[in-house]
């Protein structure tokens, strides 16, 4: 870098687990260099806590699904000239975007002897709903080559390359055996954007979808593949709507086979 | 003939390689350098990988495939061949999945040296060769060697590459090889060609490196009646193939019919996943890209498979020039049934049948064939 003043950054969080800011927390040795390139500015789940300093780059953790999420938001957004969303709650609303296919008071009445006590929004959305978002790296969670990745990127001054292919196509780089093909497994590869390195099938499981739509998906052509296998409607759209049920493509593709079980 | 009886085998006259004497042939291959490759039972497919011992070969294993499914079965065979193929053979061994082509690092200065060496590698002995996957390497040879532009990392691979071909004796359901003219027997391309036969392997070789190594192993010579049985299994797994394609050349007839309606119809199928391409053992294509290291003072500039199913193998600044599977899977097959005819002298397809049973949604590139051009005469 020319100036000696380091990039500021902030990692924040909204409504998640936490789970995604561990990427930098687990770097390892490479978290020192990252630490020696930029200046974390806020990062509370490490330490630094200044969360309405102004920023180079903000990393977002979490979806808004309460009312201060909203108005929190609105000022990282003021405050950062690139906003970052780290994975699926902050990019398509997370796992706990299903309470929008559901009625989310009846399920809060449920779960807590004190509802009174919740303040949360009836549903869950991505941040790009919300403030304008410069990029979104998918993944539940993201991994560490992901957030390097588009920091390095960031840092030379340029966007990281887009990483949009079907999981399809890491298994076959990585010689991973198909387990749709052989074992009749309800693999969600064909419809998942890569980046996790095709982590599931490669200890012979299928994947879970946990990276979103990729381009393209077809997702009725998997959901017709899925019956063949086996799977009841109400099974096919489980598949979809689980970790990423707020990502459009999934949503539609999940309700429409839960209408098939329901017709 | 009893061993008696039996003639040793002359330079290029088949030999006898019993079962129990394979391992023989692993050691030869050994002891002259190269790195053993062979067909495993792994995760539920056979794959090539490394081999020590002929006891790792998938002995008595059956391989039913079918579009969209693969599944293997135990048997009491001797046999380690009696299956077609599994989702990929020579291709991943020269044409890597992935590897750095380069690195660049950033002087004080700030210049740039770009490093290029491709990096060391041993040779390689493939066991197992069929006669689809030396068509398909023929081709890939063209492509990757070909011109005046000759890849390094491939060329230096293949120039080490010593291949063991073992004739096709359980065509898959999904193979056409006979078809496209390919198979089952190999024909050409190898060092040593086996014929795996329930009393051991008819063994000739092709090369003089692999008469060699033939010589090294002091055969008897093949009994007329092995030659026969042989020769008569060939016939048998060319004849059990019910798949073809619609003829050879498909060009003209695939150009003429850009907007076939089958095109949306496929699409409406096709996942656009890339799964086909990517188990072809003839597809090339690839993208590169830069990776840098952390601290930004150098890169690696880094190639891995593409497929011509992703939105980046179309994209042009601001643009993609293939939005939809349609045009993706119009782009495939007119490409590898049509253009390669311009571009390399004849078809893309050896009829190995990867990408039907590979396909997750079992599309069978022959039937999408004959939908779109029809019978030929």
């Amino acid at each position: 870098m020319e100036s000696t003043a380091k990039p500021k950054v902030a990692v924040h969080k909204f409504s998640s687990c936490d789970g995604c800011q561990l990427a930098f927390l687990n770097l390892g040795a490479a978290l020192m260099q990252v630490a020696e390139l930029v200046d974390f500015t806020h990062f509370a789940e490490a330490g630094p806590l200044a969360p309405d300093a102004a920023v180079d780059i903000a990393f977002v953790e979490g979806s808004i699904a309460t009312p201060d999420d909203l108005q929190r938001i609105a000022r990282v957004r003021e405050q950062s000239r690139f906003l970052v969303t780290i994975g699926a709650c902050a990019t398509a609303g997370g796992v706990q975007a299903l309470r929008n296919l559901a009625n989310a008071g009846e399920w809060i009445a449920g779960v807590y002897a004190r509802p009174e006590h919740i303040h949360s929004l009836d549903r869950s959305t991505p941040i790009a709903e919300h403030v304008k978002v410069d990029l979104e790296l998918w993944g539940c969670p993201v991994n560490g080559r992901q957030v390097l990745g588009a920091l390095r990127a960031l840092l030379f001054g340029v966007m990281p390359a887009q990483e949009n292919d079907k999981v399809c196509m890491e298994c076959k780089r990585r010689q991973t055996v198909c387990v749709m093909v052989t074992r009749g497994r309800a693999c969600m590869g064909p419809v998942t954007r890569t980046g996790c390195g095709a982590l599931c099938p490669s200890f012979g499981r299928d994947c879970y979808a946990c990276y979103g739509p990729a381009e393209n998906p077809n997702t009725a052509a998997l959901a017709r593949r899925f019956e063949g296998l086996g799977l009841v409607p109400e099974a096919v759209a489980r598949r979809f709507l689980f970790i990423n049920n707020g990502a459009p493509a999934f949503r539609d593709a999940g309700l429409k086979s839960g209408e098939r079980h329901d017709g | 003939m009893s061993p008696a009886t039996a003639q040793p085998a002359t330079d290029r006259s088949p030999g006898l390689l019993p079962h129990e004497r394979l391992q023989h042939l692993l050691d030869a291959l050994s002891r002259s350098g190269y790195e053993c490759i062979g067909p495993k039972l792994r995760d539920g497919a056979i794959l090539y990988e490394h081999i020590d011992s002929v006891a790792e070969l998938p002995l008595g294993v059956a391989v039913e495939q079918g579009p969209g499914s693969y599944r293997v079965d135990m048997t009491d065979s001797r046999r380690r061949f009696g299956w077609a193929n599994g989702p990929q053979a020579i291709k991943p061994f020269l044409f890597a999945p992935r590897e750095i082509l380069w690195r660049a690092t950033q002087r004080e200065d700030g210049t740039l040296v770009f490093d290029a060496r491709p990096p060391a590698c041993k040779p390689l002995a493939v066991i197992g060769a069929r006669a689809c996957d030396l068509a398909a390497l023929a081709l890939q040879d063209k492509h990757f060697l070909g011109g005046t532009c000759p890849d390094p990392g491939y060329a230096r691979r293949r120039d080490g590459l010593f291949i063991v071909a073992v004739h096709c004796s359980h065509p898959a359901q999904t193979c056409f090889c006979a078809s496209t003219g390919d198979g089952p027997r190999a024909t050409s391309g190898f060092d040593i060609a086996l014929a795996e036969l329930d009393d051991g392997f008819v063994a000739e070789s092709g090369s003089d490196r692999g008469a060699a190594i033939l010589d090294g192993l002091h055969l008897s010579s093949a009994t007329t009646a092995q030659l026969v049985a042989a020769e008569e299994q060939g016939r048998h797994s060319s004849e059990v193939q019910r798949r073809a394609l619609p003829g050879r050349n498909l060009q003209a007839s695939l150009f003429a019919n850009l907007e076939h309606p089958r095109w949306q119809e496929v699409a409406e199928r096709c996942l656009s996943c890339g799964n086909c391409t990517s188990v072809c053992p003839t597809c090339f294509c690839h993208s590169e890209a830069e990776v840098p290291k952390l601290d930004g003072d150098s890169s690696l500039h880094e190639r891995e498979w593409d497929s011509c199913f992703t939105q980046g193998h179309s994209y042009i600044h601001g643009f993609t020039v293939r939005p939809d599977t349609r045009t993706r899977y119009r782009q495939w097959l007119t490409h590898k049934l049509g253009g390669w005819h311009a571009q390399y002298g004849r078809s893309g397809c050896v009829g190995c049948g990867r990408c039907i049973s590979w396909c997750p949604v079992g599309i069978d590139i022959t039937e999408e064939a004959h939908a779109i051009c029809g019978p030929q005469p």
